[in-house]
């Protein structure tokens, strides 16, 4: 291994790559852009959900429980509905996610048993809104049950029979907001990294194939690692350009809050640079053709980045057999020091297992550098 | 007109038939990703690992706590002795949940007092824990019913005098509970995959001909065969007509094959009109199409429109309320999605598998549909007559 030689490649790639404005400004700007967009786009908070309302009753206290819906904020009420034929028409055509049905006889039947039913009907196409929705009505109910019984004492004069009330307190830590944004923008700063990245050097050997400059590089008495070192150093200045540009947009512009230290962010995204660069090195590699490698590249990194790297699906929901392959998708691990840096502050020391995972991952890539890299021509 | 464009159909499928690695190409991935969205894409919440600490070691806190453990969401996986242990449990990550059982539960609730109970959830993963928060506050009514109605015959007869103040009006009730019946329709059991299930037929469709049909026609600039046909009497309306018709006829194929496994393995149920899934299917192709060959004017060469469909396969996969809803976006990216053909077309896929609409409800997504495959198939045909002269 000769540091002179990795240096001179280096500064030939960086050449290259620097009197290709327009590649490097496309390397430079798609992170940038796809920030913005994704940063805004992956969001899984419904804050109003539409909510239709079929009152049969309209006597005050039916007022009085959907004043409760609106109060709460969660929903907005989209329409109010005659019969059940307009409530089929208004859930087909999605005009509300919910609705709420009072029945015509609400208040007699709270009055003589304290007990009533409201009957809600989801629109459960959106599995996961109708949960989160679902959630939310439950909330209000209780709220309403409280606010009719303080309201039923009120009017009789006689306080309620005092049976005892569970006060549910929920606490969130580490995000007391449950904002999603907060838990998916750190993975979507991964998914860049990841998709750019090995797009970045899957082209590096099949340029040098296609502009039949490979005979010259073989000429020299460069080595397999030398070369891919010497190859990684300005995509790595680039990689981690781009990666500071992410976090720093994370942490300052979408405000997800940010408990851990730099340091431990610096270390642990300089590794992931080098997976992902590195894996790219691969299939350049291994493959000529320039449209061929960025294929393959986008194959190998889109569907598993977006989908088994626990980004927006937990990883601990999916089939066992999933979960295990979940293992050798990288981004996983990148995904999950992100995610505990921000929210958590975790440090080095919690973060061993997927720095090992990753660390593992780096000296897989250099010991097939090592090998795959054959100097011949054919 | 008709038999130029037969000839030109001829050469295009000649093509795909001399590849012989093709259909091998076209069906393989379909089906891997398929098998890997049906069953990865969840936001199922089930069995969140739980910490329990019950300071109070009462009948009453533990058959609080069995009404948790009765079902599948909560695990337990650590029945703590102190809150410092709980701490650590969600700070490691070793539960996602916790629930604190403070001593004297038992004896406010029985003496009619507020009886706290506290939930402490790690929300890293807001998305779980708002769905678990909603779950464990449902359980927690369920018991307060249960412990009600356990109570109050109790008190209705003649014992329980700490609950006596209710005897000065013997037709009140004894509490004002109002509950939830919620009825989930389309989907009754909330089965994850009926929701994302048709929404990966459009995707996938949507990811595989727009690459498709713009690699085939910058490959034709490339390759130089482009010429070739431009001095040919062929119109650039009939080149693109022969060029599209047989990612059309794939497209359609794509979505009967991902469309019958959903059904036959996924156990999607299909409720809709398969005229109105072909007639969907056919405009939600015609803005496929368009997209794709837009794509291809913008692009010289096959590196550059690779790098142009990588660009814009995530966001238009993003913002098509696949799986972040549409509405808890901010307004200016709404405005986006509204150019996304397969936003129109989840909607459509959606309602026919599960809700079984008709096309009265459905007409605007596919007028939708129809504009945007027309305008981009217009743009597209006037910067090929473009770079015809």
């Amino acid at each position: 291994m000769s540091l002179r030689r990795v240096l001179a490649l280096a500064f030939k790639e960086f050449l290259q790559v620097w009197r290709d404005p327009r590649s490097l400004s496309v390397a430079l700007l798609m992170p940038l852009m796809q920030m913005v967009l994704l940063g805004y786009g992956v969001s899984l908070d419904i804050r109003r959900v539409p909510l239709c309302v079929e009152d049969q009753e309209n006597s005050a206290a039916s007022h009085a429980l959907v004043q409760d819906f609106i109060a709460s904020g969660w929903f907005a009420i989209t329409a109010a509905l005659q019969d059940e034929a307009a409530l089929r028409t208004a859930m087909d055509r999605g005009q509300c996610i919910a609705a709420m049905v009072i029945p015509v006889d609400f208040s007699r039947v709270l009055d003589d048993t304290g007990q009533a039913t409201v009957q809600t009907i989801f629109d459960a196409t959106d599995t996961n809104t109708t949960n989160i929705a679902i959630g939310y009505a439950q909330g209000v109910i209780q709220l309403a049950s409280a606010d009719f019984a303080a309201r039923w004492a009120g009017s009789h004069g006689t306080p309620l029979a005092r049976v005892g009330v569970v006060d549910f307190e929920p606490r969130v830590w580490f995000n007391e907001g449950l904002d999603s944004g907060n838990f998916i923008i750190p993975g979507v700063v991964a998914v860049i990294l990841a998709l750019v990245g090995a797009q970045l050097t899957s082209l590096t050997i099949s340029r040098e194939w296609e502009r039949g400059t490979m005979e010259q590089l073989i000429s020299t008495p460069v080595q397999p690692l030398e070369l891919m070192l010497g190859k990684l150093v300005p995509y790595f200045a680039i990689g981690l350009f781009d990666a500071a540009f992410c976090l720093a947009a994370a942490i300052f512009w979408f405000r997800v809050p940010f408990l851990g230290s730099v340091a431990t962010l610096a270390v642990t995204t300089s590794l992931f640079t080098f997976v992902v660069l590195g894996i790219g090195y691969l299939i350049s590699v291994r493959i000529r053709s320039q449209v061929g490698a960025s294929q393959v590249a986008l194959v190998l990194t889109m569907l598993p980045t977006t989908l088994l790297s626990g980004y927006t699906f937990p990883i601990d929901q999916m089939p066992a057999a999933i979960r295990a392959l979940t293992f050798i998708v990288y981004p996983r691990y990148y995904v999950s020091i992100l995610r505990a840096v921000f929210l958590k502050g975790s440090g080095v020391v919690e973060l061993a297992f997927p720095m090992l995972a990753l660390s593992l991952y780096a000296a897989f890539i250099i010991w097939v550098a090592a090998r795959a890299f054959r100097k011949s021509l054919d | 007109m008709l038999g130029r464009l037969r000839v030109m159909l001829m050469k295009e499928f000649l093509e795909l038939r001399r590849d012989r690695w093709a259909m091998f190409r076209l069906v393989v991935p379909l089906l891997v990703q398929l098998f890997a969205f049906g069953y990865a894409a969840t936001f199922t919440v089930s069995h969140v690992s739980t910490a329990i600490l019950d300071l109070d070691q009462s009948s009453l806190s533990r058959a609080l706590i069995s009404h948790f453990t009765a079902t599948s969401i909560f695990d337990v996986v650590d029945v703590a002795t102190d809150q410092r242990e709980i701490t650590r449990d969600l700070n490691q990550g070793t539960a996602a949940l916790a629930i604190v059982i403070h001593s004297g539960f038992a004896a406010d609730f029985n003496n009619g007092r507020e009886a706290p109970l506290q939930v402490i959830v790690d929300g890293t993963n807001s998305n779980t824990a708002l769905i678990a928060l909603g779950y464990a506050s449902q359980i927690v009514s369920i018991f307060q019913s249960d412990e009600t109605t356990q109570v109050l015959p109790a008190s209705a007869g003649a014992g329980a005098p700490q609950r006596g103040e209710r005897a000065g009006d013997p037709a009140a009730p004894g509490t004002i509970t109002l509950s939830l019946a919620d009825q989930p329709w389309f989907n009754p059991g909330l089965n994850d995959r009926w929701f994302f299930i048709p929404g990966i037929i459009g995707t996938l469709v949507l990811v595989q001909i727009v690459g498709l049909t713009a690699f085939a026609v910058v490959r034709e600039r490339e390759v130089g065969t482009l010429e070739q046909i431009l001095v040919s009497p062929i119109s650039s309306f009939e080149f693109i007509l022969g060029k599209t018709i047989p990612f059309f006829l794939i497209g359609l194929a794509d979505v009967a094959l991902i469309g019958v496994v959903g059904v036959l393995w996924f156990g999607v149920p299909f409720v809709g009109n398969p005229f109105l899934m072909l007639l969907g299917a056919s405009l939600f192709l015609l803005g496929v199409l368009g997209l794709g060959l837009l794509l291809s004017t913008f692009s010289r060469t096959q590196q550059q429109a690779f790098a142009l469909n990588f660009f814009l396969l995530n966001p238009f996969f993003i913002l098509s309320g696949f799986a972040f809803p549409i509405a808890a976006m901010p307004p200016f990216l709404q405005w986006f999605t509204y150019l996304n053909p397969l936003r129109y077309f989840l909607v459509v896929i959606r309602s026919l598998f599960l809700k079984g609409v008709g096309f009265y409800d459905l007409w605007p997504q596919f007028l939708a549909m129809f504009l945007l495959g027309a305008g981009a198939l217009a743009i597209s045909v006037m910067r090929f007559s473009k770079s015809l002269d």
